[in-house]
Order: structure tokens, then sequence, then C-alpha cells
């Protein structure tokens, strides 16, 4: 149904029939799947590269200068490049990885490439929230580094560690649907095929509205967890 | 009397890219077993720095401190972290553990001792009692007074039962009235457990209070020493002087 033809409200409407669903639904699994695996390796690789950032800089717990600066140098890069040229790039790498430059899994890759970079700011930014005189009382304990890094400042920061991880799965989300009209499937295809091509538009509506409630679910239960912590630690 | 801590000619500067600030200019200092020592002294006149130096949060460029005759600017990282189990330290700010409860933020203090579970868990018991928070065992710092807080700053800088506690401003940011309660905390620790106390404090009634000998700092400098009474009889500097006129002022 193409709003030329019809009212928007009649278009709105088709955008809940089952025919349209029909070919969303499994686009909505294939976006989930793109999404979730994503997630994953930036949560794993983000954590470690923001844990590294944090302990070599120069008020760190170890500061080396080579490995903070070199590390910051290659994130800033990735992070200067809209993720559209991401995607562009990391085409040929999934080739040479993966065996083909479409599909999910290559998906996978430029997400990961784009999103890891962002997370691990993020996560730097979050661990230097931590109160100095915390790490200083743990050191007057005798504590080891590793103990004041995942003893102390990862689990004070928890909320705001979740809080940016939240903010990261979001971005991912929004990444997967403009991989969709690479090659990569899912919400993001759809929309662009049958919405953009095709002039779909009850089709197109229907990837919004499942956008927007994926979206909503994401940041509200990663608002819940965090609150919850605040409230159970009564910082709130 | 055996002297528990020693600082002997102590110096440390910081240097930044435009400018260097010398903040310990020679510091000597003896502080005997088993005493509350109070070092009083005006912002930015060194104190915290000088505290810092004795558990080497801040190395000290130059100089020696000894701990019960053990020279702890000779330490390597390991040794450090060993001895600075025994020493505790009480900060301003409290800095206790968000994250852990109090009984936690206790057991924290203990993860290095060598000790079996459940004698860990009465050493807690035993802290939780000397400080009278027993019943808030399971509480979160957010839920706490302020006084609340620095007794289980207290309470974890003792689980290891250290022969010396460093106390950074411990009583700056509480009210008087707490700052009563804290301050008797410690006179009864120091009685019961001989433990020796360094205090800096920038409040001349808090050394009145707790202390038997005392320091006066001034720009890097340990500018008077001897007892509470000497110093407040017979004080020879203007800082001493100005600080004794404040503590005057306020009593009238």
């Amino acid at each position: 149904m193409s709003l030329y033809k019809y009212s928007f409200w009649e278009v709105f409407k088709h955008s809940f029939s089952a025919e349209v669903w029909e070919d969303v639904l499994p686009a909505i699994g294939e976006t989930m799947y793109m999404v979730c695996i994503s997630s994953v390796f930036v949560l794993i690789f983000g954590l470690l590269l923001g844990l590294i950032l944090v302990m070599t800089s120069k008020d760190g717990l170890t500061p080396c200068a080579p490995v903070h600066n070199v590390l910051g140098a290659v994130i800033n890069c990735f992070r200067s490049l809209p993720q559209v040229i991401i995607i562009i790039v990391m085409l040929p790498v999934a080739r040479a990885l993966l065996g083909k430059s479409y599909g999910s899994n290559a998906c996978i890759l430029s997400l990961i490439a784009s999103c890891v970079p962002l997370f691990a700011r993020l996560v730097e930014s979050s661990l230097l929230e931590i109160e100095k005189g915390k790490i200083e009382a743990a050191k007057a304990m005798g504590s080891t580094n590793a103990q004041i890094l995942f003893q102390i400042m990862v689990p004070e920061t928890v909320p705001s560690l979740i809080r940016a991880f939240t903010n990261a799965v979001i971005i991912v989300i929004s990444m997967t649907a403009l991989a969709g009209s690479f090659g990569a499937g899912g919400i993001g295809y759809i929309a662009v095929t049958y919405g953009y091509t095709r002039y779909n538009h009850d089709l197109l509506f229907a990837t919004i509205i499942v956008l927007i409630v994926i979206v909503q679910a994401v940041q509200l239960t990663g608002n819940l967890i965090s609150m919850s912590i605040l409230k159970k630690r009564h910082l709130i | 009397m055996n002297e528990c801590i020693q600082v002997k000619g102590l110096y440390k500067t910081f240097r930044s890219k435009n400018q260097t600030l010398e903040v310990l200019k020679g510091i000597d200092l003896t502080v005997d077993q088993g005493e509350i020592f109070g070092i009083v002294g005006f912002s930015g006149a060194g104190k915290s720095t000088l505290v810092r130096c004795i558990n080497r949060l801040e190395e000290p460029d130059r100089g020696s401190i000894l701990i019960d005759g053990e020279e702890i600017t000779a330490l390597s990282k390991d040794a450090l972290n060993k001895k600075r189990r025994q020493i505790g330290m009480i900060f301003q700010q409290f800095n206790l553990f968000d994250s852990m409860t109090v009984r936690q933020n206790i057991a924290y203090a203990l993860k290095h001792a060598d000790m079996p579970e459940a004698a860990k868990a009465d050493r807690i018991d035993e802290m939780l009692s000397l400080v009278s928070l027993t019943e808030k065992r399971d509480a979160y710092p957010g839920e706490l007074s302020g006084g609340q807080k620095q007794r289980v700053g207290i309470a974890r800088a003792l689980a290891n039962e250290p022969k010396v506690l460093l106390s950074d401003e411990a009583t700056s940011a509480l009210d008087p009235m707490t700052t009563i309660s804290v301050l008797d905390l410690l006179k009864e620790i120091n009685e019961k457990l001989g433990l020796t106390i360094l205090l800096i404090t920038h409040e001349l009634e808090v050394i009145k209070y707790t202390c038997r000998r005392m320091a006066v700092m001034e720009a890097g400098r340990l500018v008077e020493q001897g007892t509470v009474e000497e110093i407040f009889q017979n004080p020879s500097c203007d800082t001493a002087r100005s600080f004794i006129d404040v503590y005057r002022k306020f009593r009238e």
C-alpha cells in the first residue's frame, strides 16, 4: 500500500495486517540475531578496551602512555568514520574472513567495528566517574590492581556501565537497520526494499513501529536494572 | 617509650608542566607507640601529603619513614601492599564502597588476611560491636549518616589489627556532636588496643580533645612540636598563636 494511492490512515491501519507481518516477523528474527550477537561482542571487547584505556591513562593504576595513546588513536580512527563508511570498509574484510560480504554475519562484523570503539569510550567515561578516594582507600588496604579494578571500580560504577551499554545496544539496533540496505537482511532490508524502492509504505510503517518498540524496550530494561541497583544501594 | 612512626628529612615536590610546588620541606617527626599524635595546619600546609606519604599513597622524593623500625620507602610493591594492611587509614570523605554492605566493606579489608572464613566472620562481628554498628551490618553506606559512615571506616581500617591508624581529616566533614563521638571512639580504641594514631586536622579543638602531643605545620614544615599543654601555654610561632586565638574565640 502506497501513500501515493491511499490515505495515511488506511496505510497505517494496513501496517498491522497479517499480510504485512508475514514479511516483517522473520525480519525481526534476523535483526534480533544480529543485534544480540553484536551486543555480546560489543560488551566483551568494549569493556576490555575501556578498562585498558582507564588502567593505562596517566592517572590510572598502571600508567602506560604508549598503550593508552595508540589504543586511543585507533579508537578515534574508527569513531571518526560514519557507520555507512564503516559498513563499506568492512565489506572486503567480511569477504576475506567469512567468505561473503553480505548477510547477517558480515553485518555483525561492521557492527562490531563501529560499536566496540564507541562502547569502549562510554566504559572509559563511566569508570572515570568513580571517586578517587575509593581507589585510595582500597590502595591503603593493600589491594592489588586487579582487585581495585574488578572488585571496586567495576562494581562501584556498574549502574553507569549499564546505562552506557543500553546506549550502545540502541546504537547497534539503529546501525543494524542501516546495514539492512547493504544486504544484511532484517528490518532495515524490509524498510529499504519494500518501503523505499517499492512504495509499500504499510511495510515501512510496520518496521518503524518494530524499531520504536524494540528501542523503548531496551531503554526501559536498561533504566530499570540501573535504577534498581541504585535503589538497592540507597543512592537514589 | 618505643617509637612507632619515625619520619626523617622527608621531602616531596609536586611537579606539573608549568610549576613545581614544594609541599614537604624536610619533615622530622616521631610518634611514640600507643599515643595519639595530632598535626594541625591551615589548608595547603601539606598535612595531607605528609600523612599520605606515610603509607606511600604519595611517593616522597627523599627522606626516611620507619614504622616499627621498617623502612617504608624501601619496600617493593608487594611488600608495601603487605605492610599497608598493618597501617589503617580513615578519610574525610569516608571512602566506603557503595556497592557493598557494611559487613562487606569490613570483609574487603580482610581479603588477604591469612585466617579461616569463620575467624574472619568473628573478626567482622567484633569490629561491628567495637564501633556499635552491629544492627547496621547489612545496610549499605547510602543508608548511613556521616558519623555512622566514619564508624564503618574505622572498623574497616582496624579489621586487620593494625598497629597504626592514620586519620586524614577524619572528622572534618562531621557536625560537632558526631565529631566528639568519633573522637571518643578513637580514644577508646587507643586505650583498649594500644593503637598508635596519627591524626591531622585543621581544627585545633580536635587535637586538644584527643592528643597528648602535637605538631603545627606550616608551608611544608613542622614549625612547632611538643605536648598540647606546652604549645597552648607557650606558643612559639605565629601559626600556633593564630590557631590558639581562633580556638579561644570560638570558646568565648
